[in-house]
C-alpha cells in the first residue's frame, strides 16, 4: 500500500504541527547541501537542535522506518520526510528527537562503524532491539532505550498508524488522531 | 507547535509563559464573584456579565487552544496517564482516599478555564421526572424540593446554550416530556448500532438516540464533528462543547476572568460572604470583595472550599449548620459487557456513542436503582494506541493489530447510588496541598440496592450481546465498577435548613448573599450524565443572583 502526501499531512495533523512555509524554504536550502541552512529550522529552537545535522535526522528516521513498518507499505521515503517537515519544528520535542536520533546514530558507529542508513536492515534491527528500544517504555525523559522509543520508533509508528492509509492497513480507514469525519462510523464493513 | 510533551505545564503558565504579565488583581465594585470557571461557573458567569460586574476566579490556568493536539498526543502516547493530559495531578491537586471504596480524583475532573468539560465525554440527558420526588415514588432517598416542571424551561435553554444534537424524544418514548426539540438533529446511528438494533427487536428491548452536547452540524460558530475520535480527552475540533464557550462569551460581554486563582477561603461575617481570598502564582494573596458569590467549584471542591472558611460563627464550615456539608457524596456506578463477534464492527471511529437505551430506567424502586443503558462506539482497543506499546514491530506488529481490531462489541450503563451520610468529603487531618490547605479526603461508600442493580444491568448487556452472537469476554459487574466521574450530593438541596446546605433556589440557607451552583446540590442522583442538569441549575442560579441583587 502507498503511503500518500495525503497520509503525510493526516499524520502531522494527528499529532499538531502542520509544516510551513519557513520548513518549505529550509527544505529547499537542504536539498542544497548547507548544513547550517538545513538545520536552521522554521524558529529559533533550542541550541540543542543543532546537534544532530539535519541530513542525518532525515535519513536515520527512513531507515528506521524501513524497519519498523510493515513490508507491504510503499513511499516511506517521502512519508517520513514530509512528516518530519512539519514535526521538527523548533519545538521541545524536536530537539528531543534529533537527540535520541543522535544517540542511536552514535551506537551505529560504535557498533557496526557505520550510520545508520548504510546498515542492512537486519543489522539495523540488530542495533533498535540492541539498544533496548523494542522492550522499552517510552518516556520522553527516560533511558536511551526508552527515549529511542518514543522519539524513534513510536514518532514513526504512530505517524503510520494515525494515517488514513495506515489505517486501512488494519481496517480502519478513520483511525483515532485522523478527523476522518462523521460518517464512516455509520458505514458497515466494505 | 507539536510533540505531546512540547504543551506548557499547566501549573507553570499554560500558555508557556510564567503568566506574571497578567493582571491578577482583584476587581473594584464587583457585583458577582464566580468560584470556579467549569460549566457552572462560566454559564452563572455569562448570565450576568452584560448587567453586572462580574469576575470569575479559577484554580487552574487557561489552556491555550493550540496546544489541543499535543495534548492529544497525550491521550494516545503510552508516556502519559490521562491526569496529564489536562496537567492534573502533582501537590496542587493532592488528596487522600479513606473509604471502603477507591476514588480516582484526578482522573474525575480538570482544573482550568472549561473545567471539566475540557475532558468530557459530552452525554447530556435531563434527569426523569422521578427522579426528583425519588422519597415519595420510589420509597428511597430524598425528594428534591423543585420538580421537573421547574427545571424544564432551564433544561431547554441549557440545550441551546450548551448546543445539544439529540432526537427531541421523538424516537425516546422514555424521555422527559419538552416541547420543542434539541437544536441539532441527533446523531446518525453507527454501524454497530445497527447490529444491536437487531438483536434488541428479537428481545423486544428498546433502542434510541442519545443527547450529545457535539455538534452534528456546524453551531454557534462551531465546527460539526469531524471524527477525531479522541473526545474523552480532548476535541481537537471544538465541535464537542466545553465551558471555555461560555468563558469567552462571559468576557467578550465583560465579565473578568482570572485563571491560576485558587480561591483559599471564604470571609464572612454571620449572614454574608465579604470576600474570596484567592492565592495567585507569584505567591501573592487576594481579596475579592463582591455583592454576591456563586461558590462553583465542582462536587468535591466546592464543599472543600466551605470546610476550609470555618470560622468561630462557623465551627464546623462555612454554610454548614445541617452538617451536611461533604456529606452525601455520590458518583454514578458504570455498569458494562463487552466481547467479540465473527464480523468486522468499525469500532473507533468517533469518541461518543449514538445510541443507549432508556427503557428500564422508570422501573426503579425501593430495590432497584434506575439505570440506562449504552451502545458503545469504542469497544476494543484502538490501533494506534496498540501500536505504541508491544515488543513488535513491522509485520509482526501489523499481525497483531489485525487480530485485535475490528470485531469488538461493548455497552455500558450508569446505575444511580443512594445518599449515605457515610459517603463523604472531609479535611484531611496530616497532609496540605501546594498552598498548606488540607487535602480533600474521600470516604466512598456504595449501597446494596445500587450493587444489585449493576447485577441486573449486567444481566440485560449480556442477553443482548448473547443475542448478537457476541463471545462475552468481559463483565464489569459490582466488583469491577468504577464511578463515572460525576460528583454530587455533597451540598444538598433541602426546605429544611437542618436537612440540607442551600434551598431550592439554590442559595445557602446561612449566608444570604452565596449561591452554589454544582452537582454538589444534586439531593438524589438518578442515572443520568449530571452536566445538562448543572447547566440548567446555572442558568436558575443566574437568573436568581440577578433579581436578588
Ligand atoms: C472523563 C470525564 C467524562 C465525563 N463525561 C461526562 C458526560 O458525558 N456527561 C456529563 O454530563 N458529565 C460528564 N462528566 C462530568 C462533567 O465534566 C462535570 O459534571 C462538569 O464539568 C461539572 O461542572 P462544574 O462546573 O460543576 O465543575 P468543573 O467542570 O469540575 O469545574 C470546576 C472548576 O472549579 C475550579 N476550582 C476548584 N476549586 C477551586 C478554588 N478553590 N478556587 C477557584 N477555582 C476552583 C476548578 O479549577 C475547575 O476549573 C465527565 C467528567 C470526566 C472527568
Ligand atoms: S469525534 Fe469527538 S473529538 Fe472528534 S471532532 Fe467529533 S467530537 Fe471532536
Amino acid at each position: 500500500m502507498e503511503l500518500t502526501r495525503r497520509d503525510a499531512v493526516a499524520a502531522l495533523a494527528a499529532v499538531g504541527a502542520t509544516g510551513g512555509v519557513a520548513v518549505g524554504v529550509r527544505r529547499m536550502q537542504d536539498r542544497e547541501g548547507g548544513e547550517d541552512a538545513a538545520t536552521d529550522g522554521a524558529s529559533a529552537g533550542d541550541p540543542s537542535d543543532r546537534d544532530t545535522n539535519e541530513g542525518t535526522v532525515r535519513a536515520t528516521m527512513v531507515a528506521v522506518a524501513e524497519v519498523v513498518y510493515p513490508g507491504e507499505v510503499d513511499g516511506i521515503d517521502e512519508f517520513v520526510d514530509r512528516f518530519l517537515d512539519g514535526r521538527l519544528d523548533g519545538s521541545a520535542h524536536a530537539s528531543g528527537l534529533r537527540e535520541a536520533v543522535g544517540e542511536l546514530a552514535d551506537a551505529s558507529q560504535a557498533w557496526h562503524d557505520a550510520p545508520v542508513e548504510e546498515l542492512p536492515a537486519a543489522e539495523r534491527e540488530e542495533l533498535l532491539r540492541g539498544i533496548g528500544a523494542d522492550t522499552a517504555d517510552e518516556d520522553p525523559d527516560g533511558t536511551t532505550a526508552e527515549r529511542v522509543r518514543y522519539y524513534v520508533v513510536n514518532d514513526l509508528l504512530l505517524a503510520l498508524y494515525a494515517s488514513p492509509t495506515g489505517g486501512e492497513l488494519v481496517g480502519i480507514e478513520n483511525p483515532q488522531g485522523h478527523p476522518g469525519g462523521a460518517e464512516s462510523y455509520q458505514r458497515g464493513p466494505p | 507547535m507539536s510533540g505531546a510533551e512540547s504543551v506548557g505545564d499547566g501549573r507553570s503558565g499554560g500558555d508557556g509563559t510564567t503568566g506574571d504579565d497578567v493582571d491578577r488583581t482583584p476587581v473594584p465594585n464587583a457585583d458577582v464573584c464566580v468560584v470556579g470557571a467549569g460549566p457552572a461557573g462560566a454559564l452563572v458567569a455569562d448570565r450576568l456579565a452584560a448587567d453586572r460586574e462580574v469576575v470569575v476566579l479559577d484554580a487552574g490556568p487557561r489552556f491555550d487552544p493550540d496546544d489541543r493536539l499535543a495534548r492529544r498526543e497525550r491521550a494516545i502516547r503510552p508516556a502519559y496517564d490521562r491526569p496529564d493530559v489536562w496537567d492534573v495531578g502533582g501537590e496542587r491537586d493532592a488528596h487522600e482516599n479513606a473509604g471502603e471504596w477507591f476514588y480516582p480524583l484526578n482522573h474525575a475532573r480538570v482544573k482550568g478555564i472549561g473545567g471539566s468539560t475540557l475532558h468530557w465525554q459530552g452525554m447530556v440527558m435531563r434527569l426523569h421526572e422521578d427522579d426528583f420526588n425519588s422519597g415519595t415514588v420510589r420509597g428511597v432517598g430524598p425528594d428534591w424540593p423543585i420538580d421537573y416542571a421547574d427545571l424544564r424551561p432551564y433544561y431547554a435553554e441549557a440545550e441551546r446554550e450548551l448546543g445539544v444534537a439529540g432526537g427531541s424524544g421523538v424516537d425516546n418514548p422514555h424521555a422527559p416530556p419538552r416541547e420543542e426539540p434539541h437544536p441539532m438533529p441527533a446523531f446518525e446511528p453507527s454501524y454497530s448500532d445497527s447490529l444491536f438494533a437487531e438483536a434488541c427487536e428479537e428481545l423486544g428491548i428498546d433502542i434510541h438516540s442519545v443527547p450529545n452536547a457535539r455538534n452534528s452540524e456546524p453551531y454557534d460558530d462551531r465546527s460539526p464533528c469531524v471524527g477525531y475520535g479522541t473526545c474523552q480527552p480532548v476535541c481537537p475540533s471544538g465541535a464537542k462543547y466545553d465551558a471555555t464557550v461560555h468563558v469567552d462569551r462571559a468576557e467578550a460581554a465583560g465579565a473578568t476572568v482570572i485563571d491560576r486563582a485558587p480561591v483559599q477561603y471564604l470571609d464572612h461575617d454571620a449572614d454574608r460572604v465579604t470576600a474570596a481570598v484567592y492565592a495567585t502564582p507569584d505567591g501573592g494573596e487576594h481579596r475579592q470583595e463582591a455583592d454576591a458569590f456563586v461558590v462553583a467549584a465542582g462536587g468535591v471542591e466546592t464543599p472543600r472550599l466551605l470546610l476550609l472558611s470555618e470560622s468561630e460563627a462557623y465551627p464546623d464550615g462555612l454554610a454548614n449548620s445541617s452538617g451536611a456539608v461533604g456529606r452525601f457524596f455520590m458518583d454514578h456506578l458504570f455498569a458494562g459487557a463487552g466481547g467479540t463477534l465473527d464480523e468486522p464492527t468499525r469500532q473507533n471511529h468517533v469518541g461518543f456513542y449514538t445510541s443507549a437505551c432508556d427503557e428500564f430506567y422508570d422501573d426503579a424502586d425501593e430495590e432497584r436503582a434506575p439505570f440506562k443503558l449504552e451502545f458503545f462506539n469504542y469497544a476494543g482497543p484502538s490501533p494506534v494506541e496498540m501500536a505504541l506499546s508491544g515488543d513488535d514491530w513491522g509485520d509482526p506488529l501489523l499481525e497483531r493489530l489485525r487480530d485485535g481490531y475490528g470485531n469488538h462489541v461493548a455497552m455500558g450503563g450508569l446505575v444511580e447510588q443512594l445518599p449515605r451520610a457515610d459517603s463523604r468529603i472531609t479535611l484531611d487531618d496530616d497532609r496540605v496541598d501546594d498552598r498548606g490547605n488540607p487535602v480533600p479526603r474521600i470516604e466512598w461508600t456504595v449501597d446494596d440496592r445500587a450493587l444489585s442493580t449493576i447485577e441486573r444491568a449486567n444481566e440485560v448487556q449480556v442477553a443482548i450481546l448473547e443475542e448478537l452472537g457476541a463471545e462475552v469476554e468481559w463483565v464489569a459487574g459490582p466488583d469491577a465498577t468504577g464511578p463515572a466521574y460525576h460528583h454530587m450530593g455533597t451540598t444538598r438541596m433541602s426546605d429544611d435548613p437542618a436537612e440540607g446546605v442551600v434551598d431550592p433556589d439554590c442559595r445557602t440557607h446561612d449566608l444570604e448573599n452565596c449561591w452554589i451552583a454544582s452537582s454538589s446540590v444534586f439531593p438524589t442522583s438518578g442515572a443520568m450524565n449530571p452536566t445538562l442538569t448543572i447547566a440548567a441549575l446555572a442558568l436558575r442560579v443566574g437568573d436568581g443572583v440577578d433579581a436578588w441583587l
